[in-house]
């Protein structure tokens, strides 16, 4: 059960947005992700939402997937509208009374607040959902390479990515192990108070510490084998090209920016 | 004569209390080791728990260095860092624990690895990890993570590592020991392949008898010393100095020396011929 979690939310495909070049969809969804803070009305906005809407169709990622991915959200998106609801005053009175009052500006906040963080995730999700970790993590050492003048260790920051993300599973696998260790023991982890919780995990997280402490030790000695010396002299065996499908992505990012921008000059700014 | 790939000159090696932690005192874990490997050997390195064939291995790829003596891999004695950094291309290893090896979490990225670090050209490693993968049979596993493969996957996996990094010399520490029977023999006919098809020389580190058998010659290390060199005729051929050094002898050799067949027997097959032979029958 626990050996089935996949790291990340990566869902394999081979559609467009899974075949783009990885640094190319990193610098778009941040790209997409202040355009979505310029938009000042419903037209902008809803030009965001639609491109959404339809990278989300372009994905291959199924509906029910994405939706998931609002979940944690939920309880955000609820807290952000009731509070914008309440706190935002202006335009047609709806409700009044004791001491609360809906007006209509509150209600286009809280609206177009919902619609801004909604996007937001979808294309931040996309993003994940169409690329593993590995490339993501590759594409963000390229990206950042050129910070080596300033004698940052791009690369090994990145193998540092690489290397926690490879061992999330195996350190999971590992606390199970502990935990069922520990239970057989006769350790109680699920009764008591919030305090006495915390302290029955002492005795779990000590050997989780010392065994992971071996393991990179371990990791260090077998990597060294493997003739690692760190980023210098090396060479990957996965290039990255940029190719007309990454141009004409990027094309496509700027004419919906173009698009905000003259949207936002014609409509009624909601905020 | 054939050509050395590994020489051990009077090897001394002495754990530093300071260098780990499990150490009480300084000990050493080898005394006066000399031996050759020739290239395209297979070598099984046998003793019991902390006899210091760990070791052994370690000093092979210059991990660890001698305290005395000196050990070279053709020629070379990886004084420097540049000088073992040449050694690690001649001598891959394999560790015991599959998962404190792989470093990808994508199990062609993780092959790529080792070839990455020597600065190959892109397209050289992609043939060399699809061939290293094909040839540990775990190709149709190149897209998947590391961590859904079974522990003998995954050990084939660290296998394929070495081998895209073409070394002449395979060692491998104790590589079945945290495995299931069918992982162990996928690994070990795994290793064997690589020597009898491919040529590399090859240094198992075990402490499984049946291992041990299936290879060209035996050294058996005891507290520290190298006790026997020989062909695993030859080796477990002598039943009680092997159990003085606190190991035991293949189930089919045991049998027979109880038995009192003169003969000595290495697998079941013979075993079963020697019994036969006793019993005054036919099989």
């Amino acid at each position: 059960m626990i050996r089935d979690i996949t790291i990340g939310q990566y869902y394999p495909g081979k559609s467009v947005l899974h075949r783009l070049d990885p640094r190319m969809k990193l610098i778009i969804t941040f790209w997409l992700i202040v355009v979505i803070f310029l938009c000042k009305s419903f037209f902008s906005l809803g030009l965001i939402a639609l491109t959404a809407v339809v990278a989300a169709a372009i994905s291959s990622v199924p509906p029910k997937m994405i939706l998931k991915s609002l979940k944690p959200i939920v309880i955000i998106l609820v807290f952000t509208a009731v509070l914008n609801i309440l706190y935002t005053e202006g335009g047609d009175v709806y409700f009044e009374r004791w001491g609360i009052a809906i007006t209509e500006k509150g209600v286009n906040t809280a609206v177009f607040t919902m619609i801004r963080i909604v996007s937001l995730v979808v294309i931040s999700s996309l993003l994940t959902y169409t690329t593993t970790p590995t490339m993501l993590t590759d594409a963000l050492e390229r990206i950042l390479s050129p910070l080596k003048i300033f004698k940052i260790k791009v690369h090994t920051l990145a193998m540092m990515m690489t290397l926690a993300l490879r061992f999330i599973p195996t350190l999971i696998e590992e606390i199970e192990r502990i935990m069922n260790a520990q239970k057989a023991r006769g350790a109680d982890l699920e009764s008591g108070g919030l305090v006495q919780r915390a302290k029955a995990l002492v005795p779990i997280f000590i050997p989780l510490m010392v065994s992971s402490f071996r393991r990179a030790y371990e990791l260090a000695f077998a990597m060294t084998c493997r003739c690692y010396t760190g980023g210098e002299g090396r060479t990957r065996m996965k290039q990255m090209k940029l190719g007309f499908r990454d141009f004409a992505a990027l094309l496509f990012c700027v004419a919906v920016t173009v698009g905000v921008i003259v949207l936002n000059h014609f409509f009624e700014a909601v905020i | 004569m054939s050509e050395k790939i590994i020489e051990f000159d009077n090897v001394t090696f002495i754990y530093d209390a300071d260098d780990d932690e499990s150490a009480v005192q300084a000990y050493p874990a080898l005394t006066d080791v000399s031996l050759s490997i020739n290239k395209g050997e297979f070598v099984a390195v046998l003793g019991h728990n902390g006899s210091g064939k760990s070791t052994f291995a370690k000093l092979c790829n210059a991990i660890l260095e001698p305290t005395k003596g000196k050990v070279s891999v053709k020629g070379i004695v990886p004084d420097t860092e540049e000088k073992a950094d040449e050694v690690r291309r001649i001598v891959g290893m394999v560790f015991q624990n599959p998962d404190n090896q792989i470093v990808a979490t994508i199990v062609e990225d993780d092959v790529a690895f080792g070839p990455e670090n020597l600065g190959i050209e892109p397209a050289e490693i992609r043939k060399r990890v699809d061939d290293a993968l094909k040839c540990v049979n775990m190709y149709d596993f190149r897209h998947r993570e590391p961590h859904k493969l079974s522990g003998g996957q995954k050990q084939r996996v660290a296998i394929a590592g070495v081998i895209a990094m073409q070394t002449e010399c395979i060692v491998l520490d104790e590589p079945t020991a945290m495995l299931d029977p069918m992982g162990r023999d996928e690994v070990m006919q795994t290793i064997k392949r690589l020597n009898r098809e491919m040529g590399i020389t090859v240094v198992l580190v075990t402490h499984f008898m049946d291992e041990a058998v299936q290879a060209d010659r035996v050294v058996v290390i005891d507290s520290g010393r190298m006790v026997m060199d020989g062909t695993p005729k030859e080796v477990f051929s002598q039943v009680e100095k092997l159990r003085s050094c606190g190991l035991d002898v293949p189930q089919s050799t045991e049998i027979c020396h109880d038995l009192g067949i003169k003969e000595c027997v290495l697998d079941v097959d013979e075993c079963v011929d020697e019994i036969a032979r006793l019993l005054g029958g036919a099989v």
